[in-house]
């Protein structure tokens, strides 16, 4: 018996996208750049899947963008406003210091171009304000990114407020969204954002293909130059298959999504309050304003990927934020990011759940963590020490 | 998982030796939980020969399993052939380790050696300081922490 519970790395591919997608691979297989019809089924078909995408997220399909995924999304849509506010002598930057790396990168390359970045501590509990934003914006800022929820510790961001605060500003406004589509109603004119990336293998679509979804009236910069794919701003031949796959991913989860939030709720509640009960452990990000599938952990005294070659072992997919499941040398730069210490940081564990688990993966998940932990524990010279009062816990 | 030989997936698996001895001879322990890894070694020894051995390992898998197998390569033996067990004879050992992972290896051979000069230490036996390098070069800790 195997248990998925990384869903927040990757999802597996929904039986209704697949049945859309296969199609668009040996039937209507034309470009759309071509003018017969082979070709012009192709174009309706990929401007159907535009429209679909851009009637979930409250826009108009020429402002979403296909990119080849969330990191694309990212790259362009923070390089894009940077261009922008670069013509217009602002080179200053807002963002947050738990973003996801495809921001954070893009960021520190524009760094290396003269660019100023402003990145908001995360309070202890996974949450940025909407008056740090504010505090921080200056008359030369240009944009203001922060992830919508975010994918280790789940939780999820007030992104409307921080939206009206950059809009009263002037600012444009990007949200890394690949965590939230799909699983929240997102919807751009609600969230008061201008820029949003999402990626479809995050909610049962397949893999390589994401949005960028861009306001009208804002330019957008070419990352790929060729063909005038894309209303010339992405070029290469688009993927149609998994533009089909990735709008009806979305429809089914949207259609869902009241229902799955429920299950996923109740699971997520049980898996906190029973991995609560393990001596020195602490759940990482908001409480309640986290994303309904997901649950993350510290244990102290042990260390992650040895937890999680164990529980692989059990049958059990999760992932961590220690260091050596990263193959860097730091723990996660979001733990660290919380406050979390490194030597807590490396004994996290991410369960990020999808609507096919079930409370009997769940109560099994909790018995095995359980003994897991108390193995690893047992074996410690850490847990040893912090047992016999040599140090102190840091985790109550 | 492919990340790990068979070897090492069995010596994380099942370690050997795995525990504490009281009142130990020598007791060695590196690392640092900063960095995610800290090994300690406990060793009896008689007579020169490492008549017990244990360990305790806060770490990943392949710090558990080099911890395995490197006791398991000393356990009856003299000081001497202790005091020569390299990093890279551990690792051959347990069919190597993918190269970011090495650094256990190294972890091991220092913490069998740091029991050892322990034990030196404890008893007045007089012993070559360059024997017992301050940490073996691994340039895993380089610019995160204050190991060793």
């Amino acid at each position: 018996m195997r248990i998925y519970a990384d869903n927040a790395a990757t999802t597996k591919m929904s039986q209704r996208a697949i049945q859309a997608m296969l199609p668009y691979l040996d039937q209507i297989y034309g470009n759309p750049s071509s003018l017969h019809t082979e070709g012009q089924q192709a174009a309706e078909a990929l401007a159907n899947a535009r429209a679909r995408i851009a009637a979930r997220l409250g826009c108009s399909p020429r402002e979403i963008t296909f990119t080849s995924g969330g990191s694309e999304a990212d790259n362009q849509a923070i390089l894009s406003a940077a261009k922008m506010g670069e013509r217009k002598g602002k080179k200053h930057i807002i963002s947050t210091a738990f973003e996801h790396h495809a921001v954070l990168h893009t960021l520190q390359a524009l760094e290396k171009q003269g660019f100023e970045v402003t990145l908001l501590d995360v309070h202890e509990d996974g949450m940025v304000s909407a008056q740090q934003v504010e505090q921080a914006i200056r008359p030369d800022t240009c944009l203001v990114t922060v992830m919508y929820a975010n994918n280790e510790v789940g939780s999820v961001q007030p992104i409307a407020e921080i939206g009206r605060v950059c809009r009263q500003a002037g600012v444009i406004f990007h949200t890394d969204a690949v965590q939230a589509v799909g699983h929240l109603p997102v919807h751009v004119e609600r969230d008061n954002v201008d820029m949003l990336s999402l990626s479809g293998h995050k909610f049962h679509g397949p893999k390589g293909i994401g949005a960028l979804y861009v306001r009208r009236g804002i330019a957008l910069q070419n990352l790929i130059y060729g063909g005038a794919q894309e209303r010339g701003k992405r070029a290469g031949t688009e993927n149609i298959p998994a533009a089909v796959g990735m709008a009806e991913a979305l429809d089914e989860a949207w259609e869902g999504m009241e229902e799955h939030m429920r299950h996923l709720v109740m699971m997520r509640e049980r898996l906190i309050e029973g991995l609560s009960q393990i001596p020195h452990c602490a759940l990482n990000g908001h409480r309640d304003q986290r994303l309904p599938g997901n649950v993350s952990f510290c244990f102290e005294g042990i260390e992650g990927e040895s937890l999680l070659l164990l529980l692989d072992d059990k049958g059990i997919a999760a992932s961590s934020g220690s260091a050596c499941t990263s193959g860097s040398l730091d723990p996660s730069h979001v733990l660290l990011a919380l406050g979390r210490p490194h030597e807590v940081a490396h004994g996290s564990l991410r369960l990020s759940l999808s609507a096919e688990n079930t409370m009997e993966e769940v109560e099994y998940m909790i018995a095995a963590i359980t003994e897991v932990v108390g193995y690893l524990r047992s074996i410690s010279p850490v847990w040893r020490d912090l047992e016999l009062g040599k140090k102190e816990f840091v985790l109550k | 998982m492919a990340l790990y030989s068979d070897i090492v997936m069995d010596h994380f698996r099942n370690p050997r030796n795995v525990g504490v001895i009281e009142n130990a001879d020598g007791v060695g322990e590196v690392g640092n939980a900063k960095c995610g890894d800290i090994m300690k070694i406990y060793l009896r020894i008689e007579d020169d020969i490492i008549t017990d051995v244990k360990f305790e390992t806060f770490g990943c898998g392949s710090a558990i399993a080099s911890s395995s197998m490197a006791t398991e390569m000393i356990k009856g033996k003299p000081l001497s052939e202790a005091l020569a067990l390299t990093n890279k004879a551990v690792a051959e050992a347990l069919d190597g380790l993918p190269a970011h992972k090495l650094h256990c290896s190294v972890l091991a051979e220092e913490a069998i050696k740091s029991a050892v000069r322990d034990y030196y230490d404890k008893h007045g036996i007089a012993y070559d300081v360059k024997q017992f390098p301050d940490c073996e070069h691994c340039g895993h800790c380089d610019s995160q922490c204050d190991c060793h």
